[in-house]
């Protein structure tokens, strides 16, 4: 089928993005790559000079940068978590016959069009604040002692505001996914008399898990770079408790404009970026394949 | 009795599906509310949800204070002409890839995917120094650019797996009936290819509509969209959630409203080839 | 490209021919309500310079800073004018990045001397006055009146900070959500780091000793750490370690606080009926002291500078002059009444008998801001300027960092001393990276 001539078609249709793409990769990471083994601070101009591998050294040495880590991987792996139990179930849920599903599915939607950082400042000021918010006064109303979430569960918080925005994806991708499965298939399953986590567990599960790969694979790629979130709540405190990859970097390059350790820390996340993506597709690359 | 039986259901089942998509939906509610009290009022403990005076002053201050208008115009004209623009680079890209693959496409597709992870708080200061050179800083066509490339992955992701659904028997059976390449790309992919173009376009006005590191760092007033709109709103010194909240309905109703009415079309195509 | 130059060239010179007419000035700003009154006036402004027009970007003070500072460093060229603060300008002018405001100056109309001398020393760079000063403040006390009354307690116009510890746990109600004493918690260099930056000068602590060795060793980093701690612990709101502010004024508005010591730009928010359930109980009182000779008050002036990239310079000071002047206060007060008028800047204004009436804080304003002394912070002798910072580049990350660490101290996941230690390394070694013990 693939002729020599339709190779070369396809390849002049690919070109322009893969071109694009590369020059878009490629020009600021060279350029970062080079300003990495400077010691370079927009702040102090004429003190620039070739430091080696100092920045990175000092980027990885750094004592947060380990829990700055691990912190990532709790972030992104509890939204994922969330979102896909949350959206199986509101997909199975809104697959049911409802009285007015349109709106319902409208309302639930609805989060996905919100701005990261008016959600954040949303949840923080109006819902979450321990005296002035919302949940405070619920929690009061139940004579509960209002929990302090910035304080007392900080990427708990921070998790819960992130998945409130992916939520709505996680179950449109889902549901689509799940309206497509044959209504045969399930009644003749029904038929055989299984019950519903049966019929969950052995027909609708395998069936969803296409549609959940691609979820984890979009989020994974949003989700490793989450900023504005804590940028807004706890600005990456108490402690370090919510200090990610990405707001390590922010707090000790840009913060400072130390340029030289910015682009370290960049070209740092950058492969292990690359690490979890390889990863993610060792492990779920297979459902992906027709 | 079946029928009683299954109408009850349907009521438990759509009370519960109700519940769930108000507490989903609560935030933006609780903030379309606020926007319409006092200061003072937004505040109290026990808030008011319904009853208290309603008044219409906030709107009126952030039209006092801020050119909501191009602001607005700044966000409609970046969001759409990057994803007008990726789209015109993505679909040979996506189109290639899904009907000539080679061993090589998913590697490619993946290299793509991996461009977006460059962190951009590592990456501001060479891009505005680049930008500063060209001269690109508060245009439109920077941020433009900008915008683009950021979502030209995804884009491509997105109809590489809707295009590769595309059954290539209708292809070979178009060919058959001696249809030359013009009319076969016209009469029988276009159709097939429009439900997910049009999702992915509005995918990416959404992403490029909410986009708010760089629409804040390259640009200053010409080009400035509705995420530095929000940015004059939030935590100055005294009292604004109530003005923070008009704000914020001022700045997500659009895509929230255009999101709504294109609700349908964005369904359909937004798969991910995650449905086989 | 010669194609281009003479294009550019004749533009130019078509604007040269229309004069001043073409002029656009982009005035980066905070938005906090003085400079949102500003532009509400600004057509003042406008209507008596025909020529020059205004383009506003007000944006809120983390994204400002961030977007000035890249500009101004790679020289973006994208601001006529700035407002900065006191820690930027002493950095900023000494790298020439600012235009002197000479004109000003020299202008006898401008009557420069005016300036608060411990303002305008913070804003001036070997000799050179590189930003005008468009509000001060100070941070004070602000207390309930009505509730020091009912606990039958007396607050004295300089309290000591054994004074307020004691009155802070005396009034504690938490079943009725009254919290004796509300003070930032919220991690940054101009969050909780300002707070306990100053507070840190009236326990005779400091940042660097002559050899900008940090200090967090120190016996008295100890005690203004573990005094904080324990205070905010027995007398202070829930969620404390997330108060910056904004959240504390709201909380102190909305009655929950008994004392709240913060910037005295609060006064005028506590003190309007239009937004704070407790406007007519507030009093005011100094920033506490133990004795030491320095209190534990801070300075900042949000100020208008020209970055020398600029190209309309004498435009740009035309309207740093405006919105600095006598006239401009004059302004406000005919328009929107003399408690509105920017604060801290003028003597003339303390002088003014008619805002001394209107603002009730006025001189426990002016006794604040005139109790510091940015190039003498500390009890000890310091290298460096700044009362609730240090004016070095490295400040805003290093600032920030320890000031996660203390607020790690405030929610309880760390103790006093493993965040002093903690916080010791962190400096030492962000230090050692700058170059500073070479």
């Amino acid at each position: 089928m693939a002729t020599a001539q339709t190779q070369t078609a396809a390849r002049l249709m690919m070109a322009p993005a893969v071109v694009l793409l590369l020059g878009w990769m490629l020009i600021p990471l060279s350029l970062t790559l080079w300003f990495s083994f400077q010691r370079y601070n927009l702040l102090m101009p004429g003190q620039e000079f070739f430091t080696g591998f100092d920045n990175y050294r000092y980027f990885l040495s750094h004592p947060n940068f380990w829990s700055a880590l691990a912190n990532t991987l709790i972030l992104v792996g509890g939204v994922l978590t969330i979102t896909i139990i949350g959206g199986t179930l509101l997909a199975l849920l809104l697959d049911q016959p409802i009285f007015g599903q349109g709106i319902v599915r409208l309302l639930v939607i609805a989060p996905f069009f919100v701005m990261p950082t008016v959600s954040a400042l949303v949840w923080k000021n109006m819902l979450m604040h321990p005296v002035n918010g919302l949940f405070s006064w619920i929690a009061r109303v139940f004579v509960v002692q209002p929990i302090d979430w910035f304080a007392q569960a900080p990427m708990f918080s921070i998790i819960v505001i992130v998945a409130w925005q992916w939520l709505p994806f996680a179950t449109l991708i889902i549901l689509t996914a799940l309206q497509s499965l044959d209504e045969e298939q399930k009644e003749a399953a029904g038929m055989d008399g299984a019950g519903p986590f049966p019929l969950f567990f052995y027909i609708i599960l395998p069936h969803l898990a296409r549609a959940i790969t691609v979820v984890i694979l979009i989020q994974t790629i949003f989700l490793l770079s989450i900023f504005a979130e804590i940028l807004v709540t706890t600005n990456g405190g108490p402690g370090v408790a919510t200090t990610n990859l990405t707001f390590l970097i922010y707090m000790q390059s840009l913060l400072q404009f130390d340029v030289g350790l910015a682009s370290a820390g960049g070209i740092v996340a950058v492969i292990l970026a690359n690490i979890v993506a390889i990863f993610l597709l060792r492990i779920v690359g297979k459902n992906l394949e027709a | 009795m079946a029928r009683a039986i299954s109408t009850r259901r349907k009521i438990a089942i759509s009370a519960i599906a109700w519940l769930v998509a108000f507490l989903i939906f609560f935030p933006i509610l609780w903030t379309f509310l606020t926007s319409f009290k006092t200061e003072g009022t937004a505040i109290q403990i026990p808030p008011k949800f319904v009853f208290f005076e309603w008044t219409l002053e906030n709107y009126v201050t952030v039209q006092e204070r801020s050119n909501y208008f191009r602001h607005f115009s700044n966000s409609v004209i970046t969001a759409v002409g990057s994803t007008i623009i990726g789209l015109l680079i993505a679909i040979p890209a996506a189109w290639a890839m899904a009907f000539s693959p080679t061993k090589r496409t998913k590697d490619v597709l993946m290299w793509m995917l991996s461009t977006k992870m460059l962190p951009a708080v590592g990456v501001l200061v060479p891009i505005y120094l680049i930008f500063r050179d060209l001269r690109l800083l508060d245009t439109h066509i920077g941020l433009i650019a900008v915008l683009t490339m950021i979502n030209l992955p995804i884009i491509v992701w997105m109809l590489y797996t809707y295009f590769k659904e595309i059954p290539v028997d209708i292809l070979e059976a178009a060919r058959m009936d001696g249809a030359g390449l013009r009319q076969e790309i016209v009469h029988v992919l276009t159709p097939m290819a429009i439900p997910g173009i049009a999702s992915t376009l509005l995918l990416n006005i959404i992403l490029a509509w909410n986009e708010a590191f760089w629409t804040l760092n390259l640009t200053t007033t010409r080009a400035a969209p509705l995420t530095a709109f929000i940015a004059s709103y939030s935590s100055p010194e005294g009292l604004f959630w109530a003005k923070l909240s008009a704000a914020s309905t001022l700045a997500i109703a659009p895509i929230l409203i255009m999101g709504w009415f294109s609700q349908k079309q964005l369904v359909r195509g937004l798969t991910f080839g995650a449905v086989k | 490209m010669r194609l281009r130059s003479i294009a550019i060239g004749s533009c130019s010179l078509f604007a040269l021919a229309a004069g001043a007419q073409a002029q656009s000035l982009t005035i980066a700003t905070v938005n906090n309500g003085d400079m949102i009154r500003m532009q509400r006036l600004a057509h003042h402004f406008i209507d008596a310079n025909p020529g020059i027009s205004l383009e506003w970007v007000t944006l809120e003070e983390n994204v400002l800073r961030q977007r000035v500072t890249t500009d101004i460093a790679t020289r973006g060229g994208q601001y006529d004018v700035m407002t900065i603060g006191t820690y930027e300008v002493p950095i900023w002018g000494a790298q020439d990045w600012l235009v002197a405001l000479d004109g000003l100056v020299s202008d006898p109309a401008y009557d420069v001397d005016d300036l608060l001398p411990a303002i305008r020393g913070g804003l001036t760079v070997d000799g050179n006055l590189y930003a005008a000063p468009f509000y001060g403040e100070s941070s004070m006390v602000m207390y309930r009146t009505d509730l020091f009354e009912a606990a039958g307690i007396d607050m004295p116009e300089a309290p000591t900070w054994d004074f307020i510890a004691d009155a802070a746990r005396t009034i504690t109600d938490k079943d009725n959500e009254i919290y004796g004493i509300c003070l930032r918690g919220k991690a940054g260099w101009g969050e909780n780091m300002a707070f306990l930056t100053a507070t840190a000068n009236s326990f005779g602590a400091r940042w660097f000793d002559e050899n900008w060795e940090p200090q967090f060793d120190s016996e008295e980093w100890k005690n203004t750490l573990q005094f904080y701690v324990d205070l905010m612990n027995e007398a202070g709101p829930p969620g404390a370690s997330s108060n910056g502010f904004n959240e504390n004024l709201a909380l102190f508005q909305t009655g929950k606080c008994a004392m709240w010591i913060d910037a005295t730009v609060a006064a005028s928010f506590v003190t309007n009926p239009a937004e704070s359930q407790v406007a007519d109980s507030v009093g005011f009182a100094l920033a506490p002291d133990n004795g030491l000779g320095k209190r534990g008050n801070w300075l900042w002036a949000w100020s208008l500078a020209i970055p020398a990239g600029t190209q309309q310079a004498e435009a740009a000071e035309k309207f740093v002059g405006w919105a600095t002047s006598k006239e401009y206060l004059a302004l406000v007060a005919a328009e929107e009444g003399w408690a509105n008028v920017p604060p801290g800047t003028r003597l003339s204004l303390y002088e003014n008998p008619e805002y001394l009436s209107a603002a009730p804080f006025a001189e426990m304003t002016l006794g604040s801001i005139e109790a510091t002394d940015p190039t003498n912070p500390a009890v000890d002798p310091v290298p460096y300027v700044g009362v609730q910072f240090v004016a070095i580049p490295e400040f805003q990350g290093i600032g920030t960092a320890v000031g996660q660490t203390f607020s790690a101290a405030l929610a309880g996941q760390i103790s006093v001393d493993q965040a002093l230690e903690t916080a010791q390394q962190q400096t030492r070694s962000e230090m050692e990276r700058g170059g500073y013990y070479r």
